[in-house]
């Protein structure tokens, strides 16, 4: 057992040392969101009755209730500020945490260097522990710096302190269900993506649960995100729901050692199978979809069960608008279907940045495929620069289209056997098409900045990220209206519903066009990297 | 190519190199690590652009012409990578119908001469059957120009005997190969004409026979009388003396004026060593080192 673990300070030394400038910027970002959040909710309702009016409109709002999760104490200002840093941040920050993870096990193993590193004086488990140390470290770091924060932005310091912890504890579960998935599967990529599958399956789950009326509420509680909000920071302070995430990541840890005594370096839990001898491919665009198809498939399937479950609980939400101020605010969006149709238009919303996530991680494969030395065999062959790129970022364009199509048929349909009306169907799906070009966009400019540093596609994720945040707090924080229009989501239009902007898909779609025809010709006249 | 000058941000890499190569010739391109054996083949490929000099390739420029050149063309990496989720023969099929075809039979007796399991998937293989993937891929369409980037790191001794074979092959139909590596004997047995390049400059061309010429003589002889200003003899280097013993290497130009000097001393044994390439490059190898 001694030598298991030999090595493992040298290794987490190393992974700091790669991750100097990641792990900081992104914990500064998330302590630098809620700190945010809590100065400017202070200042927006300096008073209680303001808090209590707030509150009560998001609790009895569906469409908020499902992304935020509820407020558990109208009182609180606490609660209020941390509203969306609860499940939304803590789904995020997940991501980051599985990134992480996998980024210094599984993917490291993929690319032969961790071969490098196992032959010295390193332990066979070395590098999964010291992965999880930086990671759990981070994930202390993270909670402690929140925690000091909002106490700093004067909030009650106890439930600093426990939101704080909450979100330490659920960056650790994470962590945790990160290195399972590490050992499970053969790539980083396909490791990432089980992980995100869990984290974007808990963030569901309480969705649903959150909407006692419409669900079942018990969902909430086999989430780790429902376990953050259960915890109920600066609404009750309950420090015992803590034992659930760290009883699971008390789980999950042992097992991902365990799996990895049992299997081989390289090799995940499944042995490759033998494959064809004889190849039917024969172009760029069919080697892409090759490559692309196991992402695509795993993210329909996903969006169907997630925009099905959405759709036939939509609904029910007008049902859960008990409180008697909300009767004109009904009146004033048309009624009860108008509300249907603002929770089914903010889904749509929703999916459509989710999606955009898919058409960044599929068209960011063009970098990968360069920094790998595939796009130098294929390019070393009669096949043209512009078509080889071009059937990569098609495929993510398409990849999109196709995403938000099953999600509009597959939330029509929920929709539709929920009320008996099957022209829900085409309505919905119309609906959801509409919101294609926006994250078109990205994939754009994903594809503009490859095209003229092909080690910068990360800058895609971060305009990603940019961008989120300014729709989220662009309001909040006061940012002017030029600002927010940066974010190509704040163009799409907001169907169904009475006012859509139809104008945006135009210029969207040519935003997107020029991005891809910019990056494309750049790409070009560089000299490809190695 | 003439004059090909290419930087990375600002170190320069190729400083005015100048390379030809004859059609219908195996030429072997040789160099320390670093030398830029990989970056002037990745211009030859299009893949970098130069950032000055001329070039052509097959009667073509190759950065405007790179796609119906590659048709005429075929390429193995020095690094070898696989995607991890195709096979072996899928690679060897994809690439050669990317380079508009390859021949069913060429494959398939390549496939068996390099005993290659074409069935695993990329990252099954190991490092000399990835090689071999690449070997294959390149070797089985019918191109004019083959351009190999140490083709056999990697393989095993029977691999490269077989490999060898084929390379004589290719020679016998009249095509053109320009061959990188740093195994000496494999560019001896092979190669009609070499290239050594160092710091980004071709140092020394010729045929093989050319460089043999330059290559230094081992000459030890023993004398009845040692000759003064042995040493100084043009052509003549690290001359030694035992006794009534020498020991010198001797360039082929200095051997006239070395065998007259120790005749006039009176010569009673005299061995020679054969000039062997390795010293030569070795030579050059060695004056990378400031
Ligand atoms: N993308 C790059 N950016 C910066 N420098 C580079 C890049 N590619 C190559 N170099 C540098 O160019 C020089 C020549 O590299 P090259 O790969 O051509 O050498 P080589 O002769 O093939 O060496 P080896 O025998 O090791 O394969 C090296 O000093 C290398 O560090
Ligand atoms: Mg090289």
């Amino acid at each position: 057992m001694t030598g298991e673990l030999t090595g493992t300070a040298a290794l987490v030394r190393l992974a700091l040392r790669r991750d100097r400038w990641l792990i900081p910027a992104w914990v500064g970002f998330f302590v630098a969101i809620a700190t945010f959040s809590a100065t400017a909710t202070v200042d927006l309702y300096p008073d209680e009755s303001s808090r209590i009016a707030a509150a009560n409109t998001i609790n009895s709002t569906a469409a908020l209730v499902a992304l935020y999760g509820p407020i558990y104490d109208p009182t609180s200002l606490g609660a209020l500020a941390m509203i969306k840093m609860t499940a939304v941040y803590a789904a995020l920050l997940s991501v980051l945490m599985v990134i992480l993870v996998v980024r210094h096990t599984r993917a490291e193993e993929e690319t032969g260097r961790l071969e490098l590193v196992g032959a010295g004086v390193v332990g066979r488990a070395a590098p999964l522990a010291a992965a999880l140390l930086v990671v759990g470290g981070a994930s202390a770091l993270m909670g402690l710096l929140a925690a000091a924060g909002l106490a700093g932005a004067g909030l009650p310091i106890s439930g600093s302190l426990v939101f704080g912890a909450g979100w330490a504890a659920t960056g650790l579960c994470f962590a945790a269900v990160a290195a399972v998935a590490a050992q499970a599967t053969t790539g980083g990529r396909a490791a990432n993506g089980l992980g995100f599958m869990v984290i974007a399956l808990a963030y569901m789950a309480r969705a649903i649960g959150d909407l006692a009326e419409a669900g079942p509420g018990w969902l909430s509680w086999l989430s780790p995100i429902g376990w953050n909000q259960q915890i109920r920071a600066f609404a009750g302070d309950r420090w015992s729901v803590l034992v659930l995430p760290l009883a699971a990541t008390a789980l999950l840890m042992p097992a991902s050692f365990a799996l990895r005594r049992r299997r081989d370096l390289g090799s995940g839990l499944l042995r490759d199978q033998p494959g064809p001898a004889v190849g039917r491919l024969s172009s760029p665009i069919g080697l892409a979809w090759r490559l692309q198809r196991p992402l695509l498939l795993a993210w329909t399937a996903g969006s169907a069960l997630l925009a099905f479950v959405m759709g036939s609980i939509a609904h029910n939400v007008a049902g859960l608008l008990d409180s008697p101020g909300m009767a004109k605010i009904i009146q004033q969006l048309g009624g009860e279907q108008g509300l249907t149709d603002a929770f089914l238009a903010a889904e749509l919303g929703l999916f459509s940045t989710i999606v955009a996530a898919y058409g960044i991680s599929a068209v960011a494969r063009l970098g990968t495929e360069e920094s790998a030395g595939h796009a130098e065999a294929v390019l070393a062959t009669a096949s043209p620069r512009i078509p080889w790129a071009a059937s990569h970022w098609l495929l993510a364009l398409a990849g999109v289209a196709w995403l938000l199509l099953v999600a509009g048929v597959t939330t029509g349909l929920g929709h539709a056997l929920a009320v008996g009306d099957s022209s829900q169907v085409l309505r919905i799906t119309v609906a959801a098409l509409a919101r294609i070009p926006a994250a078109w966009v990205l994939v754009g400019l994903v594809v503009a900045v490859w095209g003229v540093w092909p080690h910068a596609t990360a800058v895609g994720w971060g305009a990603y990220a940019a961008f989120i945040v300014v729709a989220e707090f662009g309001q909040l924080w006061g940012l002017p209206r030029w600002v927010m229009d940066f974010s190509p989501f704040t163009h799409s239009p907001v169907l169904p519903g009475p006012d859509a902007k139809l104008a945006g898909i135009v210029w969207l779609t040519m935003v997107a066009g020029a991005l891809l025809a910019g990056g494309s010709a750049a790409f070009r006249h560089r000299d490809l990297a190695g | 190519m003439v004059g090909l000058v290419k930087h990375f941000g600002r170190t320069k890499v190729l400083n005015e190199l100048n390379l030809s190569v004859a059609q219908g010739e195996v030429h072997g391109f040789l160099g320390p690590n670093g030398a830029g054996k990989t970056t002037t083949l990745r211009i030859l490929l299009g893949l970098l652009r130069a950032d000055a000099g001329t070039m052509r390739l097959l009667g073509g420029d190759p950065w405007l012409d790179a796609v119906d050149l590659h048709r005429r063309l075929a390429y193995v990496p020095g690094d070898v990578a696989l995607w991890p989720t195709l096979t072996g023969g899928e690679v060897i099929d994809l690439l050669g119908r990317l380079r508009g075809g390859l021949e069913p039979q060429r494959r398939a007796s390549l496939i068996e001469r390099f005993e290659l399991d074409p069935t695993k998937k990329g990252r099954a293989y190991s490092k000399g059957n990835r090689q071999k993937v690449a070997l294959v891929a390149a070797l089985a369409s019918d191109v004019e120009l083959l351009l190999l980037d140490e083709p056999t790191s990697g393989l095993d001794p029977l691999m490269e005997e077989e490999f060898r074979h084929y390379i004589n092959e290719v020679r016998g139909d009249g095509r053109t190969v320009l061959l990188s590596s740093h195994i000496l004997s494999e560019v001896e047995a092979l190669c009609d004409r070499v290239s050594i390049i160092r710091d980004g400059e071709v140092v020394e061309s010729g045929t093989m026979a050319q460089l043999r010429h330059l290559a230094r003589t081992t000459v030890s002889a023993d004398l009845t009388t040692v000759p003064e200003g042995l040493a100084d003899l043009p052509g003549v280097h690290d001359v030694v003396v035992q006794g009534q013993r020498i020991t010198a290497s001797v360039e082929a130009r200095g051997m006239a004026p070395l065998m007259a000097a120790m005749s006039a001393g009176g010569v009673t044994a005299v061995t020679s060593a054969p000039p062997t390439l390795e010293e030569l490059f070795l030579r050059y190898y060695q004056k990378a080192q400031p």
